[in-house]
């Protein structure tokens, strides 16, 4: 494919070529207060920003987007990121004047709002197999926190939690839920890998005892491979007093297939931003809401949503809380969007996801000529890029108008090119995909060097802007001088 | 439902119904699956039969106009009342340009910007952003997102509780910080074993006296606001600092940047950390949702949480943006991270800057003159009415500022409801109230439920 990204570059007054400058190298302003109603001391002597016009905001703001490629350019393949197609509609909801209230409404002023949370708990819970759902993390991340919060809680009502320390996290696991257990104040066991890619029983019955607080899991995972000892799995951990978390991240294969509550799992998380289609908007908002089984129910964040008698909706405090995770409700705009996006679906265009992700990510294995050392897969594969560096292969296919996997990760695949094409791909669109890896391979490592060139921004040091942070204009400013 | 149609006989593909985001004709999947090898989708699924769930969700699908129209009344529930209601999240009116930017898909569909070459149109917007931010603040270094100012304020003990030198236990906070705010802190220390208490104030600004005696050397870090939640600007933060760092704890200032282009800069005053909500510019009432604004000074550079984006040099020498300090962060560090944070509040943060920039330094500093002219006009015209006494608090105010009732704050609050008016019921007879541009036209009709109510 020929690709060009858009690129406008002029030169600075120091005569130095830049892409779109900054907003500090245009107009800028600096205001003085004097008569304002407050004591001298209270107030700032002054203050300089940009400057601009709205026309001018207007263009700056419309080529720093040109300079910056998205879903519906194309193909965005990142494993474990489900970068799917996101539907318009769902904006124009989010967008409704009558939701935009502030969160220390009373509940009666605010029943729209609170009817659509309690919607939500009851699709998310429908969906996962769960008793119900807290919608209050803002992303995957605050969600395995908020859900390992809820496991410590379990275990102190147990008297339990002095001596349950550990959680066990698989070595090919996603990086937050180390992270998130560390957070929670727990020490991590991590777990490596079998010779197929899967959690290993053995290992696992060895690893797990009085000191067990939970195991966290992803699955399918990070390969792509159900853990088809999961009923097994559960069984071990639930025998050794400890509970079950299912990392949301892959959900997205198994919409309608196998719900992770029927599988044994206690708590999970849904990672809304990608199995639900709310977009992700250069990094974010998400929304991380955790189901949990009835056992559970009692420890979720300050406040739940129920339905009382009389058919209106009330937030609540349940009975044994941890409290809260978000100083109000979670990211609101991003649970509409995924309400939105659910009732338009149902059951049947839930079950077509998964059906149409799974169909499209081994159509596209089928088309590259890259070995993909782990199998059965179902929503995403891992290829290796074999004797060439991963990071490298990825500024290759830069320049073929596609993004790139995510590299270099799960580290059980060498130079691994971590692939998740997602139901939204068209035949036509893998295609696309499929020969810019094919493309990309026929590279030479000279080639690959030198690209990527048909990008805003050339190969970018990222050695050099780590040992030398410029981290606002203010240093690049200094920087200059 | 629309859509393409799938023939009950075709093997192949045999559901009733299929998503109208995935694209592929009945056709293209027997393509798919022959090159695959397989007879069909289901045989792709590796599921043991004990664990299939083999029944059908309990939601129906619905067209778009249908899902639309629902959801539009089901909003329509949320009762049409005056807000007059502040403490920690506020509503400025967006101009329209915001919208139509940051809705261009190219920000919207996009996601973290792990391919630099191919992202620099975010990265240069988040860059400016936390340029703002550190322009606002006076501090060195701003991330480009936590979640909320709450889940900032966690990450700003974890991260004074890192940089000590020495161990410590202790996070002091204002007695007047939101309750909410204060157990998403307490839920953030408990992990580290942090325990957080809390420090008394005077007449609406800290009490450096009482400060002064709860404060040791197991004090990690002292957390003030300004404007407070009961919106009265802190005069004492230059004190309130040196005590700080007299104890070698780091203070963390919580403000906004509407307040920040007002205020004496945090880092005039002492401030080692600045934590907030930047979203009063950028989105207007959602519900609570929020960006969490984190600055620091920059010896806590190396700990910080979250993403930062810096520049460097493409291989001809141009200048060029990239996410950067990455090994402080999950993907890479994994239990030894700064946080555990991934997906953030980017876009919003573009938001943001898009609305700091329409604005410009003059228009956000009119802005912010406004939120204390506003607040002190409605206070002296509510402190007419009879059975009212407002500012509860003798202090200068910014936005909002209680009011004291002589009947119970909770009748008070509720008859102001059946007038169309709510506001913040913050003690027994103690009300709150919060003004900008949005609802000050409303402003008379407030003060006359008031009279209505009180007199």
């Amino acid at each position: 494919m020929n690709y060009q990204q858009a690129t406008w570059t002029r030169e600075t007054d120091s005569g130095e070529p830049v892409n779109e400058p900054l907003l500090s190298e245009k107009r800028t302003q600096t205001v003085t207060y004097d008569d304002v109603d407050l004591p001298e001391e209270l107030v700032r002597d002054e203050l300089t920003l940009p400057e601009p016009a709205e026309p001018e905001v207007a263009s700056h703001y419309t080529r720093l987007s040109q300079m910056n490629y998205s879903v519906e350019h194309g193909p965005y393949p990142l494993g474990s990121c489900t970068m799917k197609y996101n539907p318009k509609f769902i904006e124009d909801v989010a967008a409704l004047e009558d939701g935009a209230i502030h969160p220390d409404r009373p509940d009666e002023y605010a029943q729209g709002t609170l009817g659509i949370l309690h919607g939500l708990q009851e699709y998310l819970a429908e969906i996962g197999g769960m008793e119900t759902a807290t919608l209050q993390p803002p992303a995957g991340a605050a969600g395995e926190f908020t859900g390992l919060l809820v496991a410590r809680a379990y275990h102190r009502s147990n008297d339990e939690d002095d001596e349950r320390r550990e959680v066990i996290v698989p070595a090919s696991a996603h990086g937050t839920n180390f992270a998130s257990a560390a957070m929670a104040g727990y020490d991590v066991v991590e777990l490596p890998s079998d010779e197929d890619g899967r959690v290993p029983v053995d290992a696992l019955e060895e690893a797990v005892g009085d000191s067990t607080a939970a195991l966290m899991l992803t699955n399918p995972n990070t390969l792509g491979l159900f853990e088809r000892d999961i009923a097994d799995i559960a069984d071990i951990v639930h025998d050794a007093g400890g509970l079950l978390y299912y990392d949301g991240a892959n959900l997205n294969a198994l919409l309608g297939r196998a719900r992770p509550g029927d599988m044994g799992f206690d708590i999970m998380h849904y990672n809304v931003h990608k199995t639900f289609a709310s977009p992700h908007g250069g990094g974010g908002p998400g929304a991380g809401p955790i189901g949990v089984v009835d056992e559970l129910t009692e420890f979720l964040p300050d406040p739940h949503v129920r339905e009382t008698e009389d058919g209106s909706f009330q937030f609540y405090e349940p009975a044994e809380s941890i409290g809260k995770v978000h100083g109000f409700y979670g990211n609101w705009l991003v649970l509409l969007k995924t309400y939105a996006y659910i009732s338009r679906l149902g059951d049947g265009g839930l079950k077509d996801t998964s059906a149409m992700a799974v169909l499209n990510a081994n159509y596209l294995a089928s088309q590259i000529d890259l070995d993909i050392p782990y199998g059965p897969f179902h929503h995403e594969f891992v290829a290796s890029a074999g004797d060439v560096d991963a990071a490298e292969f990825a500024k290759g296919m830069l320049d073929e108008g596609v993004h790139p996997p995510t590299t270099k990760w799960p580290e059980i695949v060498d130079e691994a090119l971590m692939t998740e094409p997602t139901e939204a791909l068209s035949k036509d669109q893998i295609d696309v995909l499929a020969a810019a890896f094919t493309a990309t391979n026929q590279k030479t490592s000279d080639e690959l060097a030198d690209a990527p060139t048909k990008t805003a921004a050339a190969r970018i040091d990222q050695t050099s802007a780590a040992r030398n942070p410029r981290l606002s204009w203010q240093d690049v400013e200094g920087t200059d001088e | 439902m629309q859509r393409i149609q799938h023939d009950g006989t075709d093997p192949s593909h045999e559901l009733d119904e299929s998503s109208p985001f995935a694209p592929q004709t009945p056709q293209e999947v027997d393509a798919m699956l022959s090159a695959i090898g397989a007879d069909s989708v289901e045989e792709l699924f590796d599921v043991p039969e004990a664990v299939a769930f083999d029944g059908d969700f309990d939601i129906e699908a619905k067209s778009e106009y249908e899902v639309v129209s629902e959801i539009e009344e089901l909003l329509g529930q949320n009762a049409d009342r005056t807000e007059f209601l502040g403490r920690g999240h506020y509503d400025h009116y967006v101009p329209s340009v915001v919208d139509y930017l940051s809705l261009r898909s190219e920000f919207l569909t996009s996601y973290t910007q792990y391919q630099p070459e191919t992202s620099q149109g975010f990265l240069q917007a988040l860059f400016e952003f936390q340029s703002m931010i550190v322009e606002l603040t006076g501090l060195d270094v701003a991330n480009c997102s936590m979640y909320d100012a709450a889940t900032a304020l966690g990450e700003a003990a974890l991260l004074a509780a890192r940089v000590r030198e020495t161990d410590g236990s202790r996070v002091l906070v204002p007695e007047t910080i939101r309750s909410e705010r204060r157990s998403v802190l307490e839920n953030y220390a408990d992990g580290a074993e942090l325990t957080v208490e809390t420090y008394p104030l005077t007449d609406g600004n800290t009490d450096t006296d009482a400060l002064a005696e709860v404060i040791d050397e197991d004090v990690v870090m002292v957390y003030a606001e300004s404007p407070t939640a009961r919106g009265a600007i802190e005069e004492r933060l230059s004190a309130v600092a040196t005590l700080a760092d007299d104890h070698e704890a780091a203070f963390c200032l919580g403000s906004d940047p509407v307040a920040l282009a007002l205020l004496k800069e945090p880092a005039a005053v002492g401030a080692d950390i600045v934590i907030g909500d930047a979203s009063v510019l950028g989105l207007s009432a959602s519900h609570g949702m929020g960006l969490g604004l984190f600055a620091v000074k920059d010896g806590y550079l190396r700990q910080v949480p979250g993403r930062l984006v810096g520049t460097s040099e493409t291989a001809e020498g141009r200048r060029a943006y990239t996410l950067t300090l990455q090994t402080r962060e999950q993907h890479i560090r994994k239990e030894r991270a700064t946080s555990n944070i991934c997906t953030n509040q980017a876009w919003v943060a573009l938001r943001t800057a898009i609305h700091i920039a329409t604005l410009g330094a003059s228009g956000l500093a009119a802005l912010a003159e406004d939120c204390v002219a506003t607040a002190s006009e409605a206070a002296a015209r509510l402190d007419a009415v009879e059975g009212v006494t407002a500012p509860v608090d003798d202090r200068h105010h910014f936005r909002e500022f209680v009011a004291r009732t002589e009947r119970p704050a909770a009748e008070v609050a509720s008859e102001l409801a059946d007038r169309g008016f709510l506001v913040h019921e913050v003690g027994e007879f103690e009300i709150q109230i919060c003004v900008t541009e949005t609802n000050s036209n409303e402003v008379d009709g407030l003060v006359a439920a008031a009279q209505e109510v009180l007199e």
